[in-house]
């Protein structure tokens, strides 16, 4: 009797979902979100809507920072790029799955003018230049009137396929959950595949990477354009779930939203992903409590309560960084250890 | 008497080089703090404002004479950049550079959530230090705030020359920035360094930030002078500190020129522009070491 999970063959080896018992999980997993969002009401929907948006731009700035080692501070500008293609195309008669495939290879080329000139320099460059590049697009975003209607926002039009509009929270969902799950897996399959070890190579020892045949210039780009139209697609998203986008929706804080995501949730790994998008999407819907509890004994702390947000977004970051850099990810992975060697832990 | 458009050009380079030499009193912090730990610290911009704030609680909320509060101010931000690198940066020596820089972007975002916390979203207006009625010369219209700058960054800069060169904690701080663990074997004390250099780097981005707010006005949003102030690094080298403030002198005057002659829209993003035909151009900037590599 095996004692154990052996791999015999290298097509085991490299399986996305690796056991019966993991398909059997994400099998119920599914079929429970699906139910539950067939009974449940628009509250619930919405966060798991938003959850969904986060993981698939999350996904992309984990495969450039988290897979190949770049990082890059500007993720919200290509959310705001995405989020505003999508909508003026779409305005302007381009039916939804164009609009919003364009909306990708829109936010893609931003994304190559990005890193063209700054990932085929070694450090940090990218890092800078996306910083900047986010505020960029913020200000453009203001000041571009006549295409974004600067400072009052745009409306935006809901999906629509066929015909179906999905202008609620309930049909939204069936437009994003499968848009998420390809997302997903086509991750998975990134990640176990020659683009997706050269990417790990890179990050791991770019001069080994180098001395192995790869293309460092290439494969960094390939990384940054992948992770671009992964934010574009989620920024579209965005937008046609909330039917309205202004500058305001991508400052500088989103970027750091999503860069909290993959760190909480644990760098380069898909799973961590999705733990962390949903983690930092539910944060600040609880945070929302709290200032009912105050309203009456502190007041400012009402009023300052986006501050607080800040404060604690950047404590999380720390603390994840120094204390745990595996993420949510990696205290999943201890536990998980913990309970299949119990009681027999050493 | 010049022609008006001589005029108008020369009045545009003066204002540009007031705001220019706050980029690089800001820009030789970052390059500090680069120089002789490795850390590109993505929270120079809110230290700078954080030190404006602090001054601001000083002179404002308690009444302190305007020289000795900028003189506590620098006391209490020397104080912080110490305690900054005591808990955040300490536990990350010899960790990946990657999650150093990761630790810098949670520092500013901290920093700007203590910022808007403690002293709200208003713009305040920070008491001014020297009069403001305009100074005229040679038809010339400048701020006495504006000269202020320009001769106290002039004053920051020789000090900080002559203390690299002649003091031994200035040439300990340049053996740490060549050659860590040569300095170390020679009995410097490393640590103590890059206490000390958090210190100096959270002090003149204070003075920075004091000036800036001097001439512009007090907002927890002066922080996006970061987007001036990394183009500014870039220019002039990353480890470069004469390259900083040439950098901070050139990214104000231009940017002024470009907003002068294109329009106050096109000011904001010149030095994004910038930033991107220097990495293109020459990537290790006027005056870095040239170890950059392309790949």
């Amino acid at each position: 009797m095996r004692s154990g999970d052996f791999k015999t063959s290298y097509r085991e080896d490299i399986a996305i979902l690796q056991t019966t018992f993991v398909k059997v999980c994400i099998g119920i997993f599914i079929v429970a979100l699906v139910g539950a969002v067939l009974i449940a009401d628009n509250y619930f929907i919405y966060i798991v809507n938003l959850c969904a948006i986060a993981t698939i731009g999350a996904l992309g700035l984990n495969i450039i920072t988290g897979l190949a080692g770049q990082i890059s501070i500007g993720h919200a500008g290509f959310l705001a790029i995405g989020a505003y293609a999508s909508a003026l195309l779409l305005k302007n008669g381009v039916p939804f799955l164009i609009s919003i495939a364009l909306a990708g290879f829109i936010t893609t080329i931003s994304g190559f003018i990005v890193g063209i000139p700054s990932l085929r320099l070694k450090g940090l460059y990218l890092a800078i230049t996306t910083f900047a590049f986010g505020f960029v697009v913020e200000h453009l975003a203001n000041i571009w009137v006549s295409l974004t209607n600067g400072a009052n926002g745009l409306m935006v039009l809901p999906a629509s396929i066929l015909g179906f509009t999905f202008d609620s929270d309930r049909s939204f969902f069936f437009l994003v959950f499968p848009i998420t799950i390809l997302a997903v897996l086509y991750t998975r399959n990134l990640v176990r595949s020659k683009v997706g070890r050269a990417w790990i190579a890179i990050r791991d020892r770019d001069i080994a990477a180098q001395t192995m045949g790869i293309s460092l210039s290439w494969y960094k780009l390939s990384a940054f354009a992948v992770s671009s139209f992964y934010a574009g697609i989620a920024g579209a998203l965005y937008g046609h779930y909330m039917q309205f986008i202004g500058p305001t929706h991508f400052e500088l804080y989103l970027s750091v939203q999503y860069l909290a995501m993959i760190i909480i949730g644990g760098l380069g790994s898909v799973l961590g992903t999705i733990f962390g998008a949903v983690f930092m999407t539910i944060l600040p819907e609880l945070l929302k409590y709290i200032p009912d509890l105050f309203r009456q004994s502190y007041p400012v702390i009402v009023e300052r309560f986006a501050d607080i947000n800040l404060i604690l977004y950047g404590m999380l970051i720390m603390l994840f960084v120094i204390i745990e850099p595996k993420g949510l990810y990696g205290i999943w992975n201890n536990v998980k250890t913990y309970w299949r060697m119990w009681p027999y832990t050493h | 008497m010049l022609p008006e458009s001589v005029g108008n050009f020369m009045q545009l380079v003066l204002n540009g080089l007031a705001v220019g030499s706050i980029y690089a009193s800001v820009a030789l912090g970052l390059v500090i703090i680069y120089k002789a730990t490795d850390v590109f610290n993505f929270a120079q911009g809110e230290l700078m404002t954080l030190g404006a704030f602090v001054c601001y609680f000083f002179i404002v909320q308690m009444h302190i004479p305007v020289g000795w509060a900028i003189l506590i101010t620098f006391f209490a931000t020397a104080l912080i950049g110490l305690v900054i690198e005591e808990l955040f940066f300490k536990p990350m020596v010899g960790e990946p550079i990657f999650s150093v820089i990761m630790v810098t972007v949670g520092l500013s975002v901290f920093l700007k959530g203590i910022i808007g916390f403690s002293w709200g979203n208003l713009i305040k207006k920070f008491p001014p230090f020297v009069s403001e009625a305009p100074i005229t010369f040679f038809g010339f219209v400048i701020s006495p705030v504006q000269l202020a700058t320009i001769v106290i960054t002039a004053f920051l800069i020789t000090i900080f020359a002559l203390f690299f060169k002649y003091t031994d904690l200035g040439i300990g701080m340049r053996a740490v920035a060549n050659d860590q663990d040569a300095a170390l074997l020679m009995g410097i004390g490393v640590r103590k360094i890059f206490g000390l250099s958090w210190a100096i780097s959270a002090v003149v981005a204070a003075l920075g930030g004091v000036l800036l707010s001097n001439i512009m006005y007090l907002h927890p949003s002066l922080s996006s002078v970061g987007i001036k102030v990394f183009p500014a690094v870039v220019l002039g080298g990353l480890d470069s500190i004469p390259g900083a403030i040439v950098g901070g002198v050139i990214i104000g005057v231009v940017e002024n020129i470009a907003g002068g002659y294109l329009g106050g829209d096109i000011k904001e993003i010149t030095s994004f522009i910038i930033l991107i035909a220097i990495l293109m151009i020459k990537p290790y900037g006027l005056f870095g070491k040239e170890e950059i590599e392309r790949v």
